[in-house]
């Protein structure tokens, strides 16, 4: 955190300085770790077994807030008596299917009412048919279609509350399987696995439990490296499941938090550019699931939870989207969305570029041939299409390719023979242009405009306005009906003499305007019927007044610690999500050291610094009539109001792809076999069979070392917005490879001198640092060695070096479809060889490893 | 300090207006304050209001006015024909429009009225990544002309 998020770190010293216990879990030892009072080297990779091993340690020594857990979790719930565990499957869950790699999650319910209500049976019904629908496994195609992430906001609908225990005694209860799964993540086991040691697992989780209660509580930070595993989402869930049992979640002090790397990487997730979601996490429409407006909001509609107004806030983006032509008697132009068949997401992208399936490509301020898994597999995608337009401040590897790649020094391309037509449009930069950021902790933050950019450059506001008008011009008076989204859709923005669109309009238009075309003050005035636009229902409410909230500015020493008028921040200017939770079922505070939103009986409200995420006048007694839906089928003590069920999910009864519980299986490469189970790897981890994507065999000799990527300070990503620089290249002049002494001396690395590393993909150089911030770790009986390589540079810049994400492969986690930046390697002393000797020597190493030549092409997973 | 030093004065007391903005980097969203004399930028600094950072900057927020001033930045379109081995000029203008005929084509080369049998209305011949640099207005007209376009293979870091 003090590397990559140097100026949020302030507050964890802060925290220090009042008496805070700072743990620091990395690979390697960094300035986080300088001040941290503990330190844990982790083999990468293995978080699942170090939180797992964590989580049995409060579990078997009920150290759990036991008061919050029975109240505010589904650890009282009853599971299917049909559930089989990991331990009982030696690894798998019940219901995989071997063949197609996937699950199937009915016996992963809440055990089923003996006398079902209607409701109930018509909720399992929906379910159980979208589970078949279209004669094949709905949960797959759900999962090929990443719809786990259309619940980026709240969670899957389950049919019904199930019959709850609260004694927690029930053997099929959440509290118990639990118990079970993770009673095999002992110290030893953790040690095995980790290369943690049992006193080092014991100071941590002791200082973890003496933190959590009614009178303290402990956060979770982690860096995004945690979604960079083929079981990312699964590491994160395993967080949840701790915090949860500790009581952690919706008080101050508490949560996880992430902290994500980009500007407005959490508001181009809200508003996505993703392949599969809508603005506000609506789901994308799916070819066979959703044929129509009532089946896309199926899932959600009318449940319990404030997911039940989904119809409001999915008419109301129509609206926004296609405005008088979108009217009830054409459901809103639902028609108009095209539809996803499954997985469209980044890499499964590149493969149907390099395969001739995809031929146009927008790169807007990203560049996958230096940030993306695989360069190679980004740039034979890059060289394989008719057009690709290129939008950004600097000259990146992305747009020269063609010209100057690695692919063209080694031969394997030739620029005469490389198709591909660029366009290079130069950007505006953030103090060129108005707009707003949406940062880590969801807070808008708007940005006033300084200065008019330099030359062509524009912002891409202007740039896509500008594309769009043409588009619309060129196919005005089509009759084809394909063309009516084009044409039919709202795309009037109040633009300057240059053509630059007015970014508060825009704004406005996230916001959403009611019948009077004013606009709306928050996301509970939407309707279903037409009335309302809103182009992003979370966002609703940054606008309103007519006044831009997230432009707020008022200094922080003028207002209460909890600083609500400074930017916006979603949902509803909340600062703390489910913050019902900080109160006790009673609504009185936990302990008056943590008090921030409790019930006010005189005033019959909920009050406090922050805004109350909770109906605000709905008391702690309220119990909901049978049949009720949407928010009034909330009970006044169920602060997870978007779950269906009220509840914090310790078990996951539906939503993810690889299981209800967290389980440790190896990266798709590992120095050895997994010491839990018969299964070594994610079982449902998406593969992506492509000749430029092979893999190293698991335990090889071959390729005997671990490497990890990460950050540095100086740096940003890839490196177009640093590497560029000179004040931050002088800083962080080259690439480099950090190894241990023994590592050094094993391979007679010189510190200071040249390696080259080795995968499967391709070798890189480095020059070599040699050094105790990477530990060799005990495992069992065996020494494993990692390497560390900030993954910064490229060939172009003030700097250029070899690009570490070269090395990497692309194994995807089947929930999100994102890589595992862990793998193996290995490492000789000198630079690599150059031209086509390059490809000689790693052809080598891949014969002496029996990798197998991919000569189909194929997906699975 | 010596007489010199004296008479000196920082570049920000002399900026023309001083401009609220936020840091481009991490998403920590640490607040900036940004000078401008006659049209240009002369300092990026760190706003002490901000309840996030306090007036902190690192140092890449600490250098971003490199960023914005940077000689090496591009400013003029640059066109690469097929085949070629050379960067070519080309008008702003001529190249969003040929950008424009370039969509309409593919797009219609690559239509799926249907796909194996259901109705997709969609086009597999478009691809976009990027989107996590930029502001939510952006990002929020690129979702919606893709859409529209029937292009779904819209994607950023976000899944890096």
């Amino acid at each position: 955190m003090a590397e990559a998020h140097p100026v949020g770190f302030q507050w964890v010293v802060e925290a220090k300085r009042r008496g805070a216990t700072i743990i620091h879990v990395d690979p390697r030892f960094t300035r986080t770790s300088a001040l941290a009072d503990v330190h844990v080297p982790i083999r990468a990779g293995s978080d699942i077994a170090f939180l797992g091993g964590l989580v049995n340690h409060v579990l078997s020594n009920d150290a759990d807030f036991r008061e919050y857990v029975v109240a505010y979790t589904n650890a009282a719930n009853i599971v299917d008596s049909d559930f089989q565990d990991t331990e009982d499957l030696d690894g798998l869950f019940s219901g995989y299917d071997p063949e197609s790699g996937h699950y199937d999650p009915t016996t992963w319910r809440y055990e089923p009412p003996e006398d079902p209500t209607s409701d109930e049976q018509e909720l399992q019904q929906e379910l159980e048919h979208e589970e078949h629908e279209g004669g094949s496994d709905g949960h797959a195609q759900a999962h090929l279609a990443a719809q786990s992430e259309a619940r980026g906001s709240g969670g899957a609908a389950v049919p019904w509350k199930g019959r709850r225990d609260e004694t927690l005694q029930h053997p099929r209860c959440v509290y118990q399987i639990l118990k079970r799964h993770f009673s095999r993540y002992t110290p030893e086991m953790v040690q095995e696995v980790c290369g943690i040691s049992p006193e080092q697992l014991r100071q941590v989780a002791e200082s973890l439990v003496a933190n959590s209660g009614r009178e303290r509580t402990a956060a979770f930070c982690y860096a995004v490296g945690w979604t960079q595993h083929t079981t990312g989402a699964q590491m994160i869930r395993t967080a949840s499941i701790l915090q949860l049992l500790l009581g952690n979640i919706g008080r101050p002090g508490g949560g996880i938090m992430a902290l994500r790397g980009h500007a407005s990487i959490q508001g181009s997730t809200d508003i996505p550019t993703l392949f599969n979601i809508l603005p506000g996490y609506l789901p994308m429409r799916h070819a066979d699931q959703h044929q129509s407006l009532d089946q896309w909001l199926a899932d959600d509609e009318g449940k319990a939870g404030f997911w039940g107004e989904s119809r409001s806030y999915a008419v109301s983006l129509l609206k926004s989207y296609w405005g008088d032509a979108a009217t009830p008697d054409n459901d809103f132009c639902f028609d108009y969305l095209p539809r996803v068949t499954g997985d469209h997401s980044s890499y499964t992208t590149v493969k149907a570029q390099i395969e001739g399936r995809c031929k146009g490509y927008f790169l807007v301020g990203e560049n996958p041939a230096v940030g993306s898994a695989n360069g190679k597999m980004q740039r034979l995608g890059l060289a394989n299409l008719d057009w690709l337009v290129v939008r950004d401040l600097q000259m990146i590897e992305s747009a020269t390719f063609w010209k100057d790649g690695p692919e063209i020094e080694t031969g394997e391309l030739v620029t005469e023979e490389i198709g591909t037509e660029v366009f290079f449009l130069p950007a505006a930069s953030h103090v060129e242009k108005a707009g707003s950021f949406t940062q880590t902790q969801r807070m808008l933050q708007w940005r006033d405009k300084a200065v008019e950019p330099p030359g062509d450059a524009r912002s891409e506001l202007q740039f896509y306005f500008q594309l769009g008008k043409r588009i619309r011009q060129k196919l005005a008076g089509s009759t084809d009906e394909m063309d009516r989204p084009l044409l039919d859709l709202t795309w009037d923005y109040p633009a300057d003499e240059l053509g630059d669109p007015e970014p508060e309009t825009v704004l406005r238009e996230i916001n959403g305007t009611g019948p009077d075309g004013a606009a709306l003050s928050a996301y509970t005035e939407l309707k279903a019927d037409g009335s309302t636009a809103c182009g992003c229902w979370i966002y609703c409410g940054v606008y309103a007044d007519e006044t831009n909230m997230a432009r707020r500015r008022k200094p922080h020493w003028e207002q209460n610690q909890v600083a609500p008028e400074w930017g916006w921040v979603w949902p509803a200017n909340r600062r703390i999500l489910y913050n019902r939770a900080s109160a006790a079922p009673d609504g009185s505070p936990w302990s008056e050291r943590k008090r921030y939103i409790w019930w006010d009986a005189d005033e019959g409200k909920w009050t406090g610094d922050d805004v109350p995420d909770f109906i605000p006048d709905r008391s702690p007694d309220y119990v909901p009539e049978d049949g009720a839906k949407g928010p009034a089928a909330i009970r006044g003590t169920d602060p997870f109001i978007m779950q269906t069920d009220g509840k914090g999910w310790l078990f996951a009864t539906v939503g993810l792809a690889d299981g209800p519980m967290p389980t440790h299986y190896e990266p798709p490469e590992s120095p050895l076999p997994n010491p839990l189970y018969q299964q070594q790897n994610n079982p449902t981890r998406r593969s992506l069979a492509t000749a430029s994507n092979p893999l190293n065999p698991s335990y090889t000799e071959v390729f005997p070392y671990v490497f990890t990527t990460y950050r540095l300070t100086e740096h940003h990503t890839a490196g177009g917005m640093s590497r560029t620089l000179p004040y931050l290249t002088e800083l962080q002049p080259e690439p480099f490879c950090e190894v241990s002494p023994r590592l050094a001396a094993e391979r007679g690395l010189e510190h200071l001198g040249w390696a080259t590393i080795v995968t499967s993909r391709t070798a890189i150089e480095a020059r070599v640092l040699v050094t105790d911030r990477v530990r060799s770790l005990r495992l069992g009986d065996r020494t494993i060695e990692q390497i560390g390589l900030p993954y910064h540079w490229g060939p172009n810049g003030l700097v250029p070096g070899d690009s570490p994400n070269d090395l990497v492969n692309v194994t995807m986690d089947p929930n999100v479809y994102i890589q595992d930046k862990v793998g193996t390697c290995d490492i000789r002393p000198g630079r690599r060889p150059r031209g086509s000797a390059l490809t000689a020597y790693v052809e080598e190493y891949r014969r002496r490893a029996g990798v197998e030549e991919t000569t189909t092409e194929g997906t699975q997973g | 300090m010596s007489r010199r030093s004296d008479t000196l004065e920082p570049r920000t007391v002399e900026a023309d207006k001083v401009v609220d903005s936020v840091c481009p980097y991490c998403a920590v969203g640490c607040a900036q304050k940004v000078f401008v004399k006659d049209g240009k930028v002369t300092q990026i600094e760190g706003n002490p209001a901000s309840p996030i950072s306090r007036g902190r900057l690192c140092p890449k927020g600490s250098a971003s006015k490199q960023l914005v001033t940077s000689p090496t930045r591009v400013t003029k379109v640059r066109y690469r024909r097929p085949y070629a081995t050379e960067w070519e000029d080309l008008d702003l203008e001529t190249a969003v429009d040929m950008i424009a005929d370039r969509v309409i084509k593919t797009r219609r080369q690559f239509w799926q009225e249907e796909t194996d049998g259901k109705r997709t209305r969609r086009t597999l011949g478009i691809a976009s990544l990027g989107g996590a640099t930029l502001d939510n207005e952006e990002n929020y007209l690129m979702k919606k002309l893709y859409t529209a376009m029937g292009a779904i293979q819209i994607e950023n870091q976000a899944r890096i």
